[in-house]
This record gives structure tokens, C-alpha cells and sequence, in this order.
């Protein structure tokens, strides 16, 4: 029997193993994972909402299920924090947004049906950039997340509070969603593993939409093989997203266990050169140039590969999101659901309350990102930019089409810089926009990406970016958990065991 | 490229339905302005041969059988509504409306 | 007070040139793009789901059956049909629109160059050019409740959803020019005539009642045929075929006086007023213009197989102009008679009583005779009368069969009415079935010629003036029982 102060640590691989051999119960290690968010989230912040009964319930009912000895799935029991862009019905949805506040949904997300299915209590929602616009989790409604190597610094965002939660051993999985960079870059500043899967390869039903063609709900987990475990739970077909894949997607555990033996021998990776050099942390780019010598030990063929068109896709990526999230975000209006404010003075009209609601309801960023996108849609500069931008798509998906022709994975670094203080940033959008150079690329052509933690500069995590063709997230997962294993051999374990303990003021 | 000012921020926010405050229209003005910068480079990236890609993967015919599925529950749906009556949502005044 | 200028005079020095959009909510099970049941008459919001409440996280999926009526309609008015198109997003913010965007479709229309040719009251042939139809949904409604609810004693109004997400296809008409002064009857025309193709496609129950056929009807006025085209006025939600004839109407007088005056024509949104045939101008938004349409991303292309195109070709019903077409013929109708058949509503009910075995003018003299005349006074259609086609056909069946005279079948009908059952049922109840046993008539007969011998013996030497005398004298014996022409008979036989 476990001391349960130690189940937390436990990755969701060997938590199941515990929970299917009988050693501990769902409601124990869901316990144990309440009482540690009860002790460390006043410091963290990753939770907006921690869903105690219902949590408790779920583990229970899966208690009484594996008694009865009903064939459970393989994480059945395992407590999951979902990000707050997620619907989940009877529980607070927020999108980190005051426009949302106190909204209960009268339905789940496809994928949260699916988390419900196979048994995972969801312990609660985790925090985000408001909408998920955003790289720091500054721009949340409710305060932002802490990064539990440093607090004084950022957890990266939109979804700060998914990766904070699994850094700091609040939660063993979570999910994020990922529009530009969402959940690698935060997985990345954390030192966690982060995975954005193909797009379609995830349903988008009851995700609150940023940029509906580039959003991705996906894995946030402490090892390679819990993302896999994970993305086989939520991904697969859903008739109920018009963009999902159609077809039935391979077992990535079992890609990641295959990985896991270190060997690469035959494997092609590509070194992206727009992503990496200027502008990266120096660092970031010697962990990363460490990384490349382990893959190469592997048996990996290592070759460059030039994507001349990722030096638009910052620019293409900051047009076709603000375009459709403005769109996305008009149902906000305080008719139906959430906050409604009445103008200050003058007529009580539905326009008027609706620009009220709207000029109350959302942050900065929002409002910023709004107006950028109702001008690049609007009469006259449609062509320019959203019509320009969509073009650039094509050229990136053209140069990512030759990559591949040349290597089976590409990698980079996940992000040019370690976590940065609160405040450095939140007043400079475009330097806040760097933050996720390297990731956008993916999300512009759909591809898949993974980020593990590979290194440490000046004591703080940094990340490893992996993508691979469109519908081959397998790559990702064999050659990140080769990597993974490597590095965990180098370092004499796993990156995260060198973060600091987490100081809990009185 | 035309450049954004205040005049044009008001009118976006107009667009919009979003109230902003002077001093937040102005702040807007310049940061858009910045950002519109870098961003209007995209213009110069690709040339007229180059189709535009609305969907990152390729898919068509996405199409659904006309069978009824399940409904909200009224009540939990205005239950979350800012203002209810009559089984109905309650919103103010619409301007433009036969009354 | 606006100024008109007199109709005929106004079409004596202007071209009126028109454009007309239609939307027709078509008759699926599920709403456009989500399964919620897209039925009439529910309570308020409970046909709605996350989709068509527009509620975060919630994505639209195509309704297949909607596509497949659009192509319907498409292929019925000689369109072409796309080989691929998509959806947009039509962004603009309204209480009834709950994404605050329409799912339509922009510049990748599902089809596009099209042409109907439609009848006019004179049977004239009028082809109106048809420049795209499009797949979009439909907003809830809106029911303005007045300063006496507790929104803060303010206006507000009340928000249903149920018809929000029900499918529609807009069909937008080229300019419509060469119409000349009959401009407001080709617009009923035709309008009118999609009514009844949308109704033979079994696309739409199409009641204009139900605003399931709405029309917005664009008119303008140039100097002369060849000069270019005017200022248009649209005018909204125009819900009746009357309605859509008097608003042309209504315009040109008004524009037509407009111009006279100096002035220029605003273009602007007008709504109708049904009670004084007049139109009056809308609020014009100052954002309109700016849809910020743009490719819905959540919902991907739209590739009809030309294999799907041909198969959905070869199922279309016969169109309501051929159908005509050939019943006229097959009936021996004049262009004329058909005209008033159609015009009354009866080509149903009379292609149904000719197929239940009467012939075509029996079937015309009962439903546009007796059967109008009786709809008319109990304000009912022509099917609701209280008798079916196939008792009409076996009442004339009785006529054929000698059974009962012109006189004794009007008074089955009347029993058939009055709700006594079948021709057959009535004839027996009230025993009105002509006499066809010779014995008892021939007693009459002889009873008849006994107590007239100086006629009797008129007609034996030959003279048949006073025959009438005879027959009239039987029938009213028979209290009209007898078969005239039987009368006729046995009296010569009797006679020699």
C-alpha cells in the first residue's frame, strides 16, 4: 500500500498499474490528488474550479465497477484537471473570461463524454489566457498561474494552468488545447510533456472556440507514454465535428512503449532552420543541440531542412485567428448566457447592452484580438490579409510537405525562451507573440507536435519540439519517448524531479 | 496599407459591439498600428498563383442524416439566460424591430 | 404624405426593373446544421440544441437531406449545380442570431445561372433569369412585449429559437427586365410559380401563411430600356402573392414621383404594410454593407458527385408547367378552362376524380360548378369541400349508368354534402334512383295517355308537337323518377 503523500508523483501509467493490480483505489488517489491541490494550488493557481464531489463520485463508481470486476479502460480510475475552455456540463466554464462567469453548460465536450467513459474523475478546471489568447496565463480574468519552478515567473499559457497542474503534481494528466502553442509551449516552461495533435485528430465539439481551423484539444501529462495513454482516450472520430478525422486512429501507447526501448536506427530528423538560431535563449539552444547528439546516438539520421515561408507564419497566424476568433467570440453578447451589462446611461437597447456586456466582459488581449480581426475582415482588407494569410498557409503547408519528404520528424526548440517573470511581457503584444514562433507552424498546416522537457538554462526547463506529417502522431510519440528515455538515463531521472519543492505560504 | 487611428479603432469597435473608453481607443490605435505592420507582410509572401487554404486537412462531403436527435431541456437552457419569461429569453429593446 | 404618380402613368414614362430573393424553409426533419427538430408550432425553445442556441463550444454538421432539396430546387429551375462549394459566415450582431453570424453560403453559391419561364394570366411565357440559389438557416423570432414587463419598465422583447438553424434556400433572381407595366404581375407570377415547384418537389409544405416562402422584392426605375439600371428599394418579408404584386406596384408609383420631383431614389430597405398597400422606409444600418463574410471554417467544402447530381435529376417529380402542359391535353381543356381550373385551385381535385374514373369535362363541370359555388359559401379550398375526388367520380358514375339524371345527382350531392354517406348510401337513403323497371312506368303511362286521349291521338297520327305534354305529365307523376328519354320510348311504342 502507497503512502498516499506519494501518489501524486506516480505517472498516470503507473497509477493505472496500481489501480488495475488493486494496490490503491480511484477514490484514494483521487483523494490524494484533492488534498495536493488543497495544499499547493493558493500558491500555483492552476485550478479555476476543483470539482471535489463529483471527482469522488466518478473514482468511487469506478471503485464499485472494478470490485465487480467489470473490464475497465486502461486509465479507468485515474483523475484528470481539464482546461476551462472545455465544456463540461454542471460545471463551471469559464474560458478564463468574466464574460463567462458563473455559466454552467448543459452539455459535455465529445472528449470529456469520452474522460467520463473510461472512468477518469475530472478533478476540477484549470486556468488560461482568457479565450486562450494569450502565452502567459496573464491575461486571465481570474488571476493568472504560477510556474511551480519559479513562481515569480509565467507557466506559459493559453494553458498555464494544465501544465502547472501536472508540474506540480496536482493532477497526472490534464487536457489542453493548443491554437498556436498552447500546450507545448506551457508544457515546455514547465518541464512537462505537451502533445497537439493532428488537427481533426482530436474532437473540437464543446471546445470553446478560438480559431476554430487551428484550434486542437490534446495532452498534457509529466511522460511521453501518459500523453499517449491519454490521446487514445480522447481521440478518434466524431460525427458531431464537421473537421474531424474520419478515419480510426492507431494505439499511441503502443508507439510510445515501442519508442521507449531508445533505438532510432532508420529515423530521419530534420532540423528546422527558421526554428532556432537568432532569438533563441542561448540555453534553450545549447539543450537543444544536447538533444540532437542523443537522437543521433540513437541510431537518427540527422539532416537540415529549410522552411523558408515559417518566417510569414507569426504574421499569417496574427491575422487568420483574430479573423475567426472574432467571429467565434460574437456569441458572447449577454443574451443568452453569461454577463449582461447595461450601458452607464442612455437607451437600454439590445445593441447597446450587447456592447456593453462585450466592452465589461473582455480582458485587453480579447478586445485587441477582436478589433484586429473584424479590420482584417472587413470591406477593403479582406484580400490583404485574411485572403494573404491564407495563402501563406498554402506556402507553409508546401514547405512542410518537401521537409517531410526529407525527414520523418522535424524538431526545434519548443519555445525560444525559458519561463520569463510576470509583467515583462504583458505590456508588448508582439514580444508576447514571439513566444510561440516556433509552434505556429504546425497549427497552420494541421500537423502534429510534441513537446518534452530536454534541458535545463539557468535552473529552468525548456522544451523539445517534435511534428511529424498529418495524421502520423505515432512519430511523435515513438521518437519522444526514445528521446525521453535518453535523456531520463543522462540525467539519472526525469527533469521535473529537479523542481524545486513548492513553497506554501502560512 | 492604410494605417489604423482612433477613428478607425472606434469604428472597428463599433463592428464589433464592443464599448471602449477613449483612453482605451487610443491605446488601441497604437498597438494595432504596430501590429498590423508586421503583420500586413503576408501580402508580400505570396503571389496570385498561390490557392488560399481555408482548412489546414482536406476533407469534403461532410453530411449528416436528417434524424432527430436529442433536445436542451427548456428550463436548463434559460436557467443560464441573464433574463427569462414566458418559457422565452428576455432581451432588451431591439432597434429595428416592428414593434 | 408621399407623392405617387398615377400607376399606367408612371409605366408610360419609366422601365420598372425588379430583383427578387426568395427564402423557402424547407420541409427536413432537422434543422441546417444541427438534429434539432425543425417542426412548427412547438413551445418556444425546446427545439433547440447546443447548435441552434449557438452556445460555446457547439459546431454546426450538415444536414444531408437539405443539401440533396437544394440541388431539388437547384435542378428545377435550370440552374447549374456546383461541383464544389462552401459555407460563410455572414457576421453581423441581432438578438435572433444566436452566433451572432449566419452560416450562408457567399461566393460559392450550391446553384447558379438558372432561368424559370412563368405563365402569366394570359398564358403568356415570361423568363425570369435566375442568378444563384444558396443554402443558409433561418433566425429565431422575436416577439416585442412593450414597456409593461420587468425589464426595468423598459421595451424589451422576448427571444424563441425553435425556427433559428432551420434550413433555407435564398433564390436571387438577375435583374428582371422587359416586364414593362406587368412587372407586379410577373413578380406574383412568379413567385407563385416557385410556391408550387417548391410544393412538387416535396421540398417545402411552402404555405406563405406560415412564412415558409418569404420574398424580398427589389425594384428600381430607369428612363427607358436602354438606359442604365436605377436606384433600388428593397422591400422585405413580402408574405402574400397579393402582397408581392401591390409593393411592386406601390414602388414604381412612388419612385416614379420621387424622380418627377428632382429628386433621386435612396437605396434603402422598405417594409410592406399590408392594410394600406403602401411601403414605408426601414432603419438604415450604417454597418450593413460589412458582413465580414468569410470561409466557415467549421464546416468543409461541399463536392456534389455529378453521379449524386444525376441521380437526384432522374427522381425530380414532373414540374407544375409541364404537368399542366399535359393535363390540358390529355383533358381536351382550352387554354382557358385550364386557366380558371388552376386559378380556383382544382387541377388537384380534378386530376383525382379523372383518376378514379370520371371524364375530365364531368370532372371540370362538378368542381368548378356545383363544388365552387359551395367551397365559396362555407370559405373553405376546393379539397376541404366535405366530398373527395373519387365520391365525385362515382356520383357521375351514376349519371353515366343512366342511374340518375343531371337533377336527381345534384341532390345526391347534396345528401354527399349534408354528410350522408356515399352517392351510393344517398341514393338509397332518399330513394332517388331513376326508374328503370318498365312495368310500373308503363302504368303511368297508360294511366297518363288514358286521361289525355285527344293528345294520345295526335301523336299516333303522327303529329309529335304535344309529345312534351305526355312526358312532362309522367315525370311529374314520377316526381322526376323517370328517365325522359325512356318516357319517349315507351310512349311511341304504345302509340305505334
Amino acid at each position: 500500500m502507497a503512502d498516499s503523500t506519494d501518489l501524486p508523483r506516480l505517472t498516470a501509467a503507473d497509477l493505472a498499474a496500481k489501480l488495475t493490480a488493486g494496490e490503491v483505489s480511484s477514490v484514494e488517489a483521487t483523494q490524494a490528488h484533492l488534498d495536493r491541490i488543497a495544499a499547493v494550488d493558493s500558491r500555483i493557481h492552476s485550478f479555476l474550479h476543483v470539482n471535489t464531489e463529483e471527482a469522488l463520485a466518478a473514482a468511487a463508481d469506478v471503485d464499485t465497477r472494478r470490485a465487480a470486476g467489470e473490464e475497465l479502460a486502461p486509465l479507468a480510475g485515474v483523475p484528470i484537471a481539464v482546461k476551462d475552455v472545455v465544456v463540461t456540463k454542471g460545471q463551471p466554464t469559464t474560458a478564463g473570461s468574466k464574460i463567462l462567469q458563473g455559466w454552467i453548460p448543459p452539455y459535455d465536450a465529445t472528449l470529456v463524454e469520452r474522460l467520463r467513459a473510461a472512468g477518469m474523475p475530472i478533478l476540477g478546471k484549470t486556468n488560461m489566457d482568457e479565450f486562450a489568447m494569450g502565452s502567459s496565463t496573464e491575461h486571465s480574468a481570474y488571476g493568472p498561474t504560477r510556474n511551480p519552478w519559479d513562481t515569480d515567473r509565467i507557466p506559459g499559457g493559453s494553458g498555464g494552468g494544465s501544465a502547472a497542474a501536472v508540474a506540480a503534481y496536482e493532477a497526472p494528466l490534464a487536457i489542453g488545447t493548443d491554437t498556436g502553442g498552447s500546450i507545448r509551449q506551457p508544457a515546455a516552461v514547465t518541464g512537462t510533456v505537451g502533445v497537439k495533435p493532428t488537427y481533426g485528430g482530436v474532437s473540437r465539439y464543446g471546445l470553446i472556440a478560438l480559431a476554430s481551423s487551428l484550434d486542437q484539444a490534446g495532452p498534457c501529462s509529466r511522460t511521453v507514454l501518459d500523453s499517449a495513454l491519454l490521446h487514445d482516450v480522447i481521440g478518434g472520430h466524431d460525427p458531431r465535428d464537421s473537421t474531424s478525422l474520419p478515419e480510426v486512429p492507431p494505439s499511441y501507447t503502443e508507439a510510445a512503449r515501442k519508442g521507449a526501448d531508445g533505438d532510432l536506427a532508420g529515423v530521419r530528423v530534420g532540423v528546422v532552420t527558421q526554428l532556432g538560431g537568432q532569438g533563441y535563449q542561448a540555453g534553450v539552444s545549447a539543450a537543444f543541440a544536447a538533444s540532437l547528439e542523443e537522437l543521433r546516438a540513437a541510431g537518427a539520421e540527422i539532416v537540415e531542412v529549410s522552411c523558408p515561408s515559417f518566417d510569414a507564419a507569426l504574421a499569417a497566424y496574427y491575422l487568420i485567428l483574430p479573423s475567426e476568433a472574432s467571429s467565434n467570440l460574437a456569441k458572447f453578447d449577454g443574451m443568452r448566457f453569461g454577463l449582461r451589462v447595461e450601458p452607464a446611461d442612455g437607451p437600454v437597447t439590445a445593441e447597446r447592452v450587447m456592447a456593453a456586456t462585450r466592452g465589461a466582459g473582455f480582458g485587453p488581449e480579447v478586445k485587441r484580438r477582436i478589433i484586429l480581426g473584424t479590420y482584417a475582415l472587413s470591406a477593403g482588407y479582406y484580400d490583404a490579409y485574411y485572403g494573404s494569410a491564407q495563402k501563406v498557409r498554402t506556402l507553409i503547408q508546401r514547405d512542410f510537405a518537401a521537409a517531410f519528404e526529407q525527414a520523418d520528424v522535424l524538431v526545434s526548440p519548443t519555445a525560444p525562451s525559458t519561463a520569463f517573470p510576470f509583467g515583462e511581457k504583458v505590456d508588448d503584444p508582439l514580444a508576447m507573440y514571439l513566444n510561440d514562433v516556433a509552434t505556429i507552424p504546425a497549427n497552420l498546416a494541421g500537423v502534429p507536435g510534441l513537446s518534452l522537457p530536454n534541458g535545463l538554462s539557468d535552473g529552468l526547463p525548456a522544451g523539445f519540439q517534435i511534428l511529424a506529417p498529418a495524421r502520423a502522431d505515432e512519430r511523435l510519440y515513438r521518437v519522444g519517448a526514445a528521446l525521453e528515455a535518453r535523456l531520463d538515463q543522462a540525467n539519472g531521472g526525469p527533469l521535473l524531479a529537479r523542481a524545486p519543492e513548492i513553497e506554501v505560504k502560512a | 496599407m492604410s494605417t489604423i487611428n482612433s477613428d478607425e479603432v472606434a469604428r472597428l469597435a463599433g463592428l464589433a459591439r464592443i464599448d471602449l473608453g477613449p483612453e482605451e481607443i487610443e491605446k488601441l490605435a497604437g498597438e494595432l498600428d504596430v501590429i498590423v505592420q508586421a503583420v500586413a507582410t503576408v501580402s508580400e509572401v505570396a503571389g496570385d498563383d498561390v490557392p488560399a487554404t481555408s482548412h489546414p486537412i482536406p476533407l469534403t462531403n461532410v453530411l449528416r442524416e436528417d434524424v432527430v436527435g436529442q433536445t436542451l431541456p427548456v428550463d436548463e437552457v434559460l436557467a443560464q439566460a441573464p433574463a427569462a419569461e414566458d418559457g422565452q429569453f428576455a432581451v432588451p429593446q431591439i432597434l429595428g424591430e416592428d414593434a | 404624405m408621399t407623392t405617387l404618380v398615377d400607376y399606367d402613368e408612371a409605366v408610360s414614362r419609366f422601365d420598372p426593373v425588379l430583383g427578387i430573393e426568395v427564402h423557402v424553409e424547407l420541409g427536413t426533419a432537422t434543422k441546417m446544421f444541427d438534429d434539432a427538430p425543425a417542426s412548427f408550432g412547438e413551445q418556444p425553445n425546446t427545439s433547440v440544441t447546443p447548435v441552434s442556441l449557438g452556445l460555446p463550444g457547439a459546431l454546426p454538421v450538415v444536414n444531408g437531406k437539405a443539401v440533396e432539396y437544394a440541388i431539388r430546387i437547384g435542378l428545377a429551375l435550370n440552374c447549374q449545380i456546383a461541383e464544389t462549394c462552401r459555407f460563410a459566415r455572414k457576421n453581423y450582431f441581432y438578438p435572433d442570431v444566436p452566433k451572432n453570424f449566419q452560416t450562408s453560403q457567399y461566393d460559392e453559391p450550391i446553384a447558379y445561372e438558372g432561368y424559370l419561364d412563368v405563365e402569366l394570366d394570359d398564358g403568356e411565357i415570361f423568363r425570369v433569369e435566375i442568378e444563384r440559389a444558396h443554402m443558409e438557416e433561418d433566425a429565431g423570432k422575436n416577439t416585442h412585449v412593450g414597456a409593461t414587463g420587468r425589464l426595468q419598465g423598459a421595451d424589451y422583447s422576448l427571444v424563441d429559437y425553435n425556427r433559428a438553424g432551420i434550413p433555407l434556400v435564398e433564390i436571387v433572381t438577375k435583374p428582371i427586365t422587359g416586364a414593362g407595366e406587368r412587372a407586379p404581375e410577373v413578380a406574383r407570377a412568379y413567385v407563385s410559380a416557385l410556391r408550387d415547384i417548391f410544393r412538387a418537389l416535396g421540398v417545402s409544405e411552402a404555405r406563405m401563411e406560415r412564412g415558409n416562402v418569404r420574398a424580398d422584392v427589389n425594384v428600381s426605375l430607369r428612363s427607358s430600356p436602354d438606359a442604365p439600371l436605377g436606384t433600388r428599394t428593397e422591400t422585405k418579408n413580402v408574405n402574400s402573392f397579393r402582397s408581392i404584386e401591390r409593393a411592386v406596384r406601390y414602388e414604381v408609383s412612388r419612385q416614379a414621383a420621387v424622380l418627377d420631383g428632382g429628386g433621386s431614389v435612396l437605396q434603402e430597405t422598405r417594409h410592406f404594410h399590408e392594410e394600406d398597400a403602401t411601403t414605408s422606409s426601414g432603419r438604415v444600418k450604417s454597418d450593413a454593407e460589412d458582413y465580414r463574410y468569410f470561409p466557415e471554417p467549421d464546416l468543409v467544402p461541399l463536392a456534389p458527385s455529378r453521379e449524386w447530381v444525376a441521380e437526384i435529376r432522374a427522381g425530380l417529380p414532373e414540374l407544375p408547367a409541364v404537368r399542366r402542359r399535359r393535363l390540358r391535353q390529355e383533358w381536351g381543356y382550352s387554354e382557358e378552362e385550364m386557366r380558371d381550373v388552376i386559378n380556383a385551385g382544382a387541377l388537384e381535385v380534378i386530376e383525382a376524380t379523372v383518376a378514379a374514373g370520371a371524364g375530365a369535362p364531368a370532372a371540370r363541370k362538378w368542381w368548378m360548378g356545383e363544388l365552387a359555388r359551395t367551397a365559396k359559401e362555407r370559405g373553405v379550398e376546393l379539397a376541404e369541400v366535405g366530398v373527395t375526388p373519387a365520391q365525385v367520380a362515382a356520383l357521375q358514375a351514376l349519371v353515366d349508368d343512366g342511374r340518375v339524371n343531371d337533377k336527381l345527382a345534384r341532390q345526391v350531392l347534396e345528401g354527399v354534402l349534408a354528410g350522408e354517406g356515399s352517392p351510393e348510401e344517398v341514393v338509397t337513403a332518399r330513394g332517388l334512383e331513376v326508374v328503370s323497371d318498365d312495368g310500373p312506368l308503363l302504368q303511368v303511362i297508360d294511366a297518363t295517355l288514358a286521361d289525355q286521349p285527344d293528345i294520345a291521338e295526335k301523336i299516333r297520327s303522327g303529329n309529335l308537337g304535344p309529345m312534351g305534354v305526355i312526358i312532362g305529365a309522367v315525370m311529374k307523376a314520377t316526381r322526376g323518377q323517370a328517365d325522359a328519354g325512356r318516357v319517349r320510348e315507351l310512349v311511341m311504342e304504345r302509340l305505334g
